[in-house]
């Protein structure tokens, strides 16, 4: 056994009797819901089950948290996915097939027993050992005056025990041991308790495989219409922009050629016009392809785009950066433009002066955050296009957080698995 | 003037270097890639370098970085810069030592023959010739820093107009008044902006330049 900290020995025992504790609401909702799906047979049950379902998935998710906070090792749900809108009938069908149903039901089967002979045991130990030094005090002398008998492990606590100080000794040192024993392996039993958790209450292979499966059957129909909408924008900025101009100079081109020799002067004036046209024609193809991929991404990579990009915001950026290398082309454009956009939003919404920005590669995950000094209140939801950002770098396994209370400051962060080349 | 040419695209440096020569430019190379540029410019050492940012075999900010390099080993090494697009960063890259003698132009600007020889000798001169978007945006930032946001829309003209390297006579043509006014205006705004009047046009549009750019 390693030598754990005197703090966790001292706190194991009683994190251990908590879970006893928690045995009991486990119990009563075991039989409520045994009762719910005993009475499926009269069609009660398919009203039942889904509720209690939701209220057993609640206080498993009790112990996952308990056991995350004392193991130390977090416990992913392991429940399929819920679809919101489904009739009755079909719900409690997807809930009886998913086998993390079931294993919650073995779960409060067995846990009771199982935390007591596991994180519970040393709690009850130590109360166990309390008692003998109890009852070798003056509980034992007490309790044999008037007339009562007692068993202390193999010890035998009846008339005459107050005044056999060896045996009122010997109660005292199987107490001592008994608390002894509690203390010293209440490390060992809470973490035998948490592999015993992580393995009921967590995900199986299988349940990943289709956890993952979902998530990517999502994100990639997310990533196909965001493409293809991209797509038709690029389509239409071209129709309307760039080729009709080209379209509009082919024909002032057309019309100088006729005035040349009749009218020079009328020719020149459109020439100039026609140079303006092509002007202006370029400038929206810059724009169209900066849109795309900013040059400067392609050239710099994302620290020094995310770097153009606060010298051309309006409001005063400040950024940092502490990346190696360069991530892959796709994740540093994806982690780009959602950069841009959140910019957009900092200017568009949160009456922000300053926003910094903060680019680096840590935990094989390219992180950024955005803090600006608004008022906050922002949300996912209500359409600041942070959901859009983070179906986007779904893709890429990308996950966002929010952080804004009201009053601020807002903070976005983001954070995308990515490997780093290496510098040429 | 002898000139050093960096473009990748065959037809738009053919067009350069006629357009050059026509103006009198003697074309000492024309190359199409960072690592012959770099040798061209030590080897050459020409009055003014026109280098197209994006160049094989990176196709990255190549030609920039090749024209960076040569300004360290040749200190004030004038070199004009041509590109696309134009980001507020790479301007001030190219400012960073102070020196001047850099320009930084959109390819566009081409189309204006008589503008872009202007540009080149000016650059050759010692001067700056920044484009005016570059600046457009340099200045829509200054925006933010009150003393830029007390110049009167005409100041901000002239503000723009010099930092893009203009002299007093160009900017009153420009904008069709006497060089006295525009010596006025130039007098208030560096007034307004706190900064030390000179008499010399290069280190005068360097001082703007440096402002924006903090």
């Amino acid at each position: 056994m390693d030598i754990e900290r005197p703090l966790t020995r001292l706190r194991a025992p009683w994190q251990g009797l908590g879970f006893l504790l928690l045995g009991v609401p486990t119990c009563l909702l075991y039989c409520a819901y045994l009762t719910a799906l005993g009475l499926t047979g009269l069609g009660l049950g398919v009203l039942l089950v889904p509720p209690l379902t939701i209220a057993v998935r609640g206080l498993m998710d009790v112990y996952r948290r308990r056991i995350s906070a004392v193991t130390g090792t977090a416990i992913e749900r392991p429940y399929l996915p819920d679809a919101p809108g489904e009739p009755i009938p079909r719900r409690f069908l997807r809930l009886l097939q998913d086998p993390a149903t079931w294993r919650d039901v073995l779960w409060m089967a067995a846990d009771p027993i199982v935390a007591i002979f596991t994180a519970g045991l040393p709690g009850l130990l130590i109360i166990e050992g309390v008692w003998g030094w109890l009852l070798a005090g003056f509980a034992g002398d007490l309790l044999t005056r008037y007339g009562g008998n007692d068993w202390y492990l193999f010890i035998h606590v009846t008339d005459g025990f107050g005044d056999d100080s060896a045996l009122r000794i010997g109660t005292a040192t199987l107490g001592t041991v008994l608390i002894v024993l509690g203390f010293a392996f209440g490390p060992a039993l809470l973490r035998a308790y948490g592999r015993w958790g992580a393995a009921l209450l967590g995900p199986t292979e299988a349940s990943k495989l289709k956890l993952r499966v979902k998530q990517l059957t999502e994100t990639r129909s997310d990533a196909v219409d965001a493409s293809a909408a991209e797509l038709r924008r690029i389509e239409r900025d071209l129709h309307d922009g760039a080729q009709a101009r080209l379209v509009a100079m082919g024909m002032s081109l057309g019309a100088i050629e006729h005035l040349l020799d009749r009218d020079p002067e009328k020719a020149r004036q459109l020439l100039a016009r026609t140079r303006e046209s092509s002007a202006q024609a370029l400038a929206e193809l810059r724009d169209l392809v900066r849109g795309i991929h900013p040059p400067v991404l392609a050239d710099r990579g994302v620290a020094d785009a995310v770097r153009a990009l606060a010298l051309d915001h309006p409001l005063s950026v400040e950024v940092t950066a502490d990346l190696p290398g360069r991530p892959d082309a796709p994740v540093e454009s994806a982690a780009y433009f959602a950069v841009a956009e959140i910019l957009t939003n900092a200017a568009k919404h949160s009456g922000a002066s300053r926003v910094w920005i903060d680019l680096r590669h840590t935990g094989g995950a390219l992180r950024i955050s955005v803090t600006d000094d608004g008022h906050g209140g922002a949300s996912l939801d209500g359409g600041t296009g942070l959901r859009g950002i983070e179906r986007r770098i779904g893709a890429f396994d990308g996950v966002l957080a929010l952080n804004s209370p009201p009053g601020g400051p807002t903070v976005v962060t983001l954070e995308l698995p990515c490997g780093l080349s290496t510098l040429a | 003037m002898r000139v050093v040419l960096a473009e990748d695209l065959a037809l738009l440096r053919e067009g350069l270097v006629s357009l050059l020569e026509a103006h009198g430019c003697t074309i000492l190379a024309a190359v199409d890639n960072g690592p012959s540029l770099l040798k061209a410019l030590v080897e050459h050492r020409p009055d003014v370098a026109v280098v197209d940012v994006r160049l094989p075999p990176s196709f990255t900010d190549e030609g920039l970085q090749a024209a960076l390099e040569a300004r360290r080993r040749i200190p004030g090494l004038p070199v004009l810069v041509l590109s696309q697009y134009v980001e507020q960063l790479y301007a001030r890259e190219l400012l960073a030592d102070g020196t001047g003698a850099v320009g930084y132009l959109l390819k566009d600007r081409v189309f204006d023959a008589a503008q872009f020889v202007d540009a080149v000798r000016r650059v050759a001169g010692g001067g700056t010739a920044m484009d005016p978007e570059v600046i457009a945006r340099l200045v829509a930032r200054g925006t933010r820093d009150t003393p830029v946001a007390r110049l009167t829309p005409r100041e901000l003209e002239v503000l723009e107009l010099m930092a893009q390297g203009r002299s007093n006579a160009a900017i009153a043509q420009q904008l069709v008044v006497t060089e006295r006014a525009v010596a006025k205006h130039t007098a208030n705004i560096f007034g307004k902006l706190g900064l030390a009047v000179s008499d010399d046009d290069n280190r005068r549009v360097l001082a703007v330049l440096a402002y924006l750019n903090r």
